[in-house]
């Protein structure tokens, strides 16, 4: 259950999310990210009703991953209260993004 | 629990030609992919010189064909990856059968039991090894032109290393960038003629050599490198470093098998390429440990072409064919 995540909605569903949201960076074209994306349908599940995964498209979105400087994909970002909190660059494990999200929900 | 005739840890070339062969010989073949499904070619982009396709394939699609390939005979593939292997000589002594030695892999997501292990888990960028470097990878440091240059369009990176791997870096990157440097250690590319020429012919690539760079700095992102000459002259021995401002820089100086984790496990030599030992009856892929072959980059120091792994692969499973008769 990970939302897609534009920049017509980031502000609503990731900025003013009440709970954390795992951002997931990612395009088409980005072989590491195909790896990536099972990993993050997993935590989703894991974590659901704690925290929302979103991912968002680079290719259709430039203007948000300029803004947030993403150089590299994937880069996964932790948002809490409206600002960024954590943030990885390269295919993370499941057990670390649990283990973050768990971290700000104490 | 999970039983197969054998377990190949990679999945690029070497293993899955040994996959293909291996099933095909009707062995329950299991292929753990690693943390890179599909290998290095995955991240290059055309694959001109690999035998059978004269207009060329993309990295991504010839893998992909290879796993279908494996797949059609039986051959199971599965997204792990494995920290460590573990093995027992059965102890059950029957008349004229000679011991079988049981395989048990530890993986992120599972464990997994052989007769027998094919290693092909490849190599994987090496890292300039500097302090500085660390704190701007992924913003401003890369190690894959192919995956980041899409976010260096109209930007000034640089290019460090000087053999084909690098030279094909810095050609793709100008599909993006601005300005594309290729800095080098030395006076002579290492890279092939053919690669080098290229590399001269695009107006958007320069050269630095004889250069060495001495720190990534920046702030919230890469700013610029520190360089200095590594030519010393008898007269004129000169110390001085030059700032070049640059938005990116693409580390593509060589590689390093990937095997960590077999410390201990199976011989390794300075380099940290598998060693193969030949002790069972000319078996050319096989290793310290009876039982454990190993094909590809994470033996092969001096080819590295994925022809030559997918050649290995095949030797390495009829090793195995081999070594799973006695």
């Amino acid at each position: 259950m990970d939302m897609t995540l534009t920049d017509k909605n980031f502000d609503v569903e990731v900025l003013q999310s009440k709970i954390p949201v795992l951002v997931d960076f990612w395009a088409v074209w980005c072989g590491p990210c195909q790896m990536q994306e099972p990993i993050v349908k997993e935590v989703a599940t894991a974590m659901v009703g704690k925290a929302k995964i979103g991912k968002i498209n680079v290719d259709e979105n430039p203007h948000l991953a300029q803004k947030y400087n993403v150089m590299s994909i994937p880069t996964l970002m932790i948002f809490k209260g409206g600002t960024m909190v954590k943030q990885f660059v390269g295919v993370q494990s499941k057990e670390t993004l649990v283990g973050e999200l768990n971290k700000l929900l104490n | 629990m999970n039983n197969y005739d054998v377990v190949i840890i990679g999945s690029g070339p070497a293993g899955y030609t040994a996959a293909i062969y291996t099933s095909r010989a009707f062995l329950k073949t299991l292929v753990i992919t690693g943390t890179q499904p599909g290998g290095q070619l995955t991240t290059t982009t055309e694959v001109e010189n690999f035998p059978g396709f004269p207009e060329g394939i993309q990295g991504p699609e010839l893998l992909q064909k290879m796993r279908a390939q494996a797949e059609k005979f039986g051959a199971n593939v599965v997204t792990d990856v494995i920290s460590n292997i573990k093995y027992q000589i059965s102890n059950t002594q029957i008349k004229n059968e000679k011991e079988k030695t049981l395989f048990t892999l530890t993986g992120s997501n599972g464990i997994y039991e052989g007769q027998s292990v094919i290693i092909t888990t490849g190599a994987s960028a090496k890292k300039f090894g500097i302090p500085s470097e660390e704190k701007f990878r992924g913003k401003g440091i890369s190690y894959c032109a192919t995956c980041d240059g899409f976010f260096f369009r109209g930007k000034q990176v640089a290019v460090l290393g000087g053999g084909d791997t690098a030279m094909e870096e810095a050609t793709f990157l100008t599909r993006f960038a601005e300005k594309v440097m290729i800095i080098h250690r030395r006076e002579e590319f290492r890279a092939s003629p053919i690669m080098v020429d290229r590399a001269k012919k695009n107006p958007k690539i320069s050269f630095l050599l004889n250069t060495v760079v001495e720190e990534f700095y920046g702030d919230t992102a890469l700013r610029g490198i520190r360089v200095k000459s590594n030519m010393t002259n008898e007269t004129n021995k000169t110390n001085m470093t030059e700032n070049l401002e640059l938005d990116g820089v693409f580390v593509a100086i060589g590689y390093v098998p990937a095997t960590g984790f077999l410390k201990g496990i199976v011989e390794l030599d300075g380099k940290g390429y598998i060693v193969m030992k030949q002790k069972m009856e000319g078996m050319q892929t096989a290793t310290s440990v009876e039982g454990i072959f190993a094909a590809g980059d994470c033996v092969d120091s001096r080819y590295r072409q994925a022809v030559v792994a997918a050649g290995m692969g095949c030797m390495a499973a009829l090793d195995v064919e081999r070594y799973l008769q006695k």
